[in-house]
C-alpha cells in the first residue's frame, strides 16, 4: 500500500522539505543558544558586528519560524493534502518552485540579517526584495494546495486542510500589508505606516504570525498526524467545526494586547484583551479534541515515542494558550510587558507546542515517505526527554527572571523612591540568563540527536534502496 | 450545519468564507486609527507639533518647539539604530505608571512617533527605555558607552560598538532616504534634503547615533497638568 502511495503521490518534495526542516531546527536552535549566551556573557559578542545580539536575534527568529516552521508546514501540508484528497499534488513543478524558492529566501536571510540589512520590524525584518520573493513563493504554495483540493477524489475536505488553508490566506493578508514600504535603496526601505498605526499593524502581523503560522498551521498538522499515529478517529467533529471558526474569527483581534498602556488608544488594547480571554475556549477546544482522540488508546503512550511528542505538544499548547490570555489582562500585562516573561511564554509555545508537534509529525512521515523504520527508536526517546527537559528549564528560568524584573522595576523603598536602578535589575538576571542558555542547549542537543537519527534513516533507506523498491513494486504488482 | 456541509464540499466556497471571516478583526482594529481624531493627541493639543514657518530650516528648531522630522544626522543615527537591532533590547514607549515616570519621564504620546517609519516602540527591556533618553547623559558619556558599555555601566550586557566611530556616513544615500520618507509623508523640504550632504560631512556613525539619542523625547514640551490621552 505504501508502495502504491509512492507511485501515486509526490513524495519527493515532501522528503526534501522534511529533511530541511530538521536541518533548520538545528541551525535556528544553535543561533538561539548562542544569543542566549551573549546575554549571559556579553564577551561572546567579540566586537564583531555580524554576530552581535541585535543582528543575530532576527536571524534566530527567522530561522526557527520561517526556515524550520515553514519547511515543516510545507512538508506536512503537501504530504497530508495528497493523502486526505487521494490525489497527487496539482503541479510537481510548482511544488519544486516552492521548495527552491523558500530555501533561497532562507539563504538570503542568513546573508542579509547579519549584515544589518533589516526593516527593523519584529518577525518581519527581511528587506523589501526578499519580502516580494516571500509573497510569490507563498502564493505558489497556497495555489498548489488549493488546486490539489479542487482535484480531490474524496467528497469532503478533511479538517486538517481547513486549518492549513486558513493559515495560508491569513498569512498572505498579514505579510502583504505589514511589508508595505517605500524602497530607498537595494536593501533599505521605510515602512509605509508610522507611529501608532504602524504599531497596530506590526502587532496585528506579530501576533498572527503566532496565531496562524504557528498555531492554525500546526493545528492542521495535529489534526492529521495525531489521529494517524494513534490510529483513532478525531474525537469530535462538531468540536472541530466550532473551534475552527472561532479561532479563524477570533485570533485576528489579539494583536492589540501587545500594546496595552502604550500610546495605542485604550479601546483597541482593551478590545484585544477581551477577545484574548475569550480565545481560551476555542484554543482549548483544539487541545481537548487532540488529546481525547487518544481515548481508549492511552496505553499507546507507554510504547509509542512519536505519540508522546504529539501529546506533550498538546499539553504545552493548552498551557500557553491559557498563559497568553492571562498575560493580556491589563493588570498582569502592566507587570509582564517588556520582561522575560514574554520570552518564556513565546518559548513554551514555540518549543513545547510548535516544535514538539512538528517533530512528532516529522518522525511519523519519515517512515512513510522513506519506506523504512527509523534508524533508532531509542534515540527518539532520548530526543523526547531532552526536548521536554530543555523546554521546562528554559521557561522556568524566564518565568522567574520575568516576574523578578517586573517587580524590581516597580519596587519602592520606605522613603518612596525607586528601590532599584535599572542596572541592578540587569545584574539580577544573570543566573537566569545562564540557566536559559543551558535549557536551550539541552533542547538543542535533542535536535542534534534528531538530525543524526534522520540522516541515518535516510542513509538506511538509500542503502536498502527502499524508495526505488517502492517505486517499482507497484509497477510489477 | 448546512452551510458547513456545503463549504466542506466546495474549496472555493471555503476559501471565500475564510477570506471574509479573517479580514474582520484587522479592519475593525486598524482602520479607525487612521481617522479617529482622538488617536493623535495633536488634534487636541496642536502645540506639541512643530509648525514650520516659511523659509525655516530644521536648524531653526529649538528643543521643546514641538515634534519635527529628524535632522539628517539624526536620521543617519536612526538608520544605524535600526541596522544594529537596538529596538530588540530597548523600548521607546514610556507607559503611564508612577515608576516609569520617575525612571524615564512623561508617558509617551502617539504623536511623538508620527514621523517614525517604522515605529521603534520595541517589546522588550533588556536595557532601559530610550524614549526620553535625550539630554540625560552627556555626548561624551554616550560615546564611551557605545564603545564599551561596561566601562560606564559595569552590570550592562550590551555589546560594544567600536566600529561606529570608524564608519563615515554617505550623504547621498541619506538624501535618498529623506526623499523616500517624504513620499510616505514626512514633511521634508527641498532645502532639508539638499542640506543633508553638508550636514553629515566628516561625521561618523557614532556622531549620528549620539545625535539621534540626544533628541529622543526632547522635541515636544509636555505639561504635567494636561491629560494628553485618556
Amino acid at each position: 500500500m505504501e508502495a502504491a502511495a509512492e507511485q501515486k503521490y509526490n513524495y519527493d518534495v515532501v522528503r526534501w522539505f522534511t529533511v530541511m526542516a530538521v536541518v533548520y531546527l538545528v541551525v535556528g536552535a544553535t543561533v538561539g543558544v548562542y544569543i542566549a549566551s551573549e546575554l549571559a556573557w556579553p564577551v561572546l559578542n567579540f566586537d564583531i558586528p555580524y554576530i552581535t545580539f541585535g543582528r543575530l536575534r532576527p536571524l534566530h527568529t527567522n530561522a526557527v519560524i520561517f526556515a524550520f516552521g515553514g519547511c515543516a508546514l510545507m512538508a506536512t501540508a503537501f504530504y497530508s493534502v495528497q493523502r486526505t484528497c487521494g490525489v497527487r499534488l496539482w503541479s510537481d513543478k510548482l511544488a519544486w518552485f516552492t521548495f527552491w524558492g523558500w530555501n533561497l529566501i532562507i539563504v538570503s536571510a542568513v546573508i542579509t540579517l547579519p549584515l544589518g540589512l533589516t526593516e527593523s520590524k519584529e518577525y518581519a525584518e527581511l528587506e523589501w526584495p526578499i519580502d516580494i520573493a516571500i509573497a510569490v513563493v507563498w502564493l505558489s504554495y497556497m495555489f498548489n494546495f488549493v488546486m490539489t483540493i479542487a482535484n480531490r477524489k474524496t467528497s469532503h475536505i478533511y479538517v486538517s486542510n481547513w486549518f492549513f488553508l486558513g493559515m495560508m490566506i491569513m498569512i498572505t493578508y498579514l505579510h502583504v500589508v505589514n511589508s508595505l514600504a517605500i524602497p530607498v535603496g537595494m536593501f533599505k526601505s521605510y515602512a509605509l505606516f508610522s507611529g501608532v498605526q504602524d504599531a497596530m499593524i506590526q502587532w496585528w502581523w506579530g501576533h498572527n504570525a503566532v496565531g496562524f503560522y504557528l498555531t492554525a498551521g500546526f493545528l492542521g498538522i495535529m489534526y492529521y498526524f495525531v489521529p494517524k499515529q494513534a490510529q483513532r478517529p478525531v474525537y469530535s467533529y462538531r468540536l472541530s467545526v466550532i473551534h475552527f471558526w472561532a479561532l479563524m474569527f477570533g485570533y485576528v483581534w489579539l494583536g492589540a494586547h501587545h500594546l496595552q498602556y502604550t500610546a495605542l488608544p485604550d479601546w483597541t488594547g482593551s478590545l484585544g484583551a477581551a477577545v484574548s480571554l475569550a480565545m481560551i475556549i476555542p484554543s482549548w477546544g483544539g487541545a481537548v479534541n487532540g488529546m481525547m482522540t487518544l481515548s481508549g488508546a492511552w496505553d499507546k503512550l507507554r510504547t509509542d515515542y512519536i505519540l508522546r511528542f504529539l501529546i506533550i505538544s498538546l499539553a504545552f499548547y493548552a498551557m500557553s494558550t491559557f498563559e497568553g490570555p492571562v498575560m493580556s489582562i491589563k493588570t498582569v500585562n502592566a507587570l509582564s510587558h517588556y520582561t522575560d516573561w514574554t520570552i518564556g511564554h513565546v518559548h513554551s509555545g514555540a518549543l513545547g507546542w510548535v516544535a514538539m508537534v512538528a517533530i512528532g509529525a516529522i518522525y511519523h512521515m519519515m517512515t512513510r515517505v522513506f519506506h523504512v523504520e527509523l534508524w533508532s527508536v531509542k534515540l527518539v526517546n532520548a530526543h523526547f526527554w531532552t526536548a521536554t527537559i530543555g523546554t521546562v528549564v528554559y521557561i522556568v528560568a524566564m518565568w522567574v527572571s520575568g516576574i523578578m524584573q517586573g517587580l524590581m522595576w516597580r519596587a519602592y523603598d520606605e522613603y518612596g523612591t525607586l528601590a532599584y536602578t535599572f542596572a541592578e535589575s540587569v545584574e539580577a538576571m544573570h543566573p537566569y540568563y545562564a540557566m536559559r542558555a543551558v535549557g536551550g542547549a539541552i533542547f538543542l542537543l535533542g535536535a542534534v540527536i534528531m538530525l543524526f537519527n534522520i540522516l541515518m534513516t535516510v542513509a538506511k533507506a538509500s542503502s536498502e534502496g527502499s524508495i526505488q523498491r517502492a517505486r517499482t513494486a507497484a509497477a510489477t504488482a | 450545519m448546512a452551510l458547513q456541509e456545503r463549504m466542506e464540499k466546495n474549496i472555493w466556497g471555503l476559501a471565500f468564507m475564510l477570506a471574509i471571516v479573517l479580514s474582520v478583526g484587522g479592519l475593525v482594529e486598524i482602520v479607525p486609527l487612521f481617522y479617529l481624531p482622538s488617536t493623535m493627541e495633536y488634534n487636541k493639543f496642536p502645540e506639541i507639533v512643530w509648525h514650520r514657518k516659511e523659509g525655516q530650516t530644521l536648524n531653526d528648531w529649538k528643543p521643546g518647539d514641538g515634534i519635527r522630522p529628524y535632522k539628517p544626522l539624526e536620521l543617519a543615527g536612526r538608520d544605524v539604530y535600526q541596522r544594529e537591532g537596538c529596538y530588540l533590547c530597548h523600548s521607546q514607549m514610556v507607559r503611564p505608571f508612577r515608576d516609569e515616570k520617575e525612571r524615564y519621564g512623561h508617558y509617551s504620546l502617539a504623536s511623538e512617533s508620527m514621523y517614525d517609519h517604522p515605529m521603534q516602540w520595541g517589546s522588550k527591556r533588556t536595557g532601559p527605555d530610550l524614549a526620553r533618553v535625550g539630554g540625560k547623559y552627556s555626548d561624551d558619556w554616550h560615546r564611551k558607552h557605545l564603545r564599551a558599555p561596561r566601562s560606564v555601566v559595569p552590570e550592562s550586557v550590551m555589546p560594544n560598538y567600536p566600529w561606529l566611530k570608524e564608519n563615515g556616513i554617505d550623504g547621498e544615500s541619506l538624501q535618498a532616504h529623506m526623499n523616500g520618507l517624504r513620499i510616505v509623508g514626512v514633511p521634508y523640504t527641498d532645502a532639508d534634503i539638499k542640506s543633508a550632504v553638508k550636514e553629515v560631512e566628516g561625521k561618523t556613525e557614532e556622531d549620528a547615533v549620539v545625535a539621534y539619542l540626544q533628541v529622543l523625547g526632547t522635541m515636544a514640551k509636555l505639561d504635567d497638568s494636561k491629560v494628553y490621552r485618556e
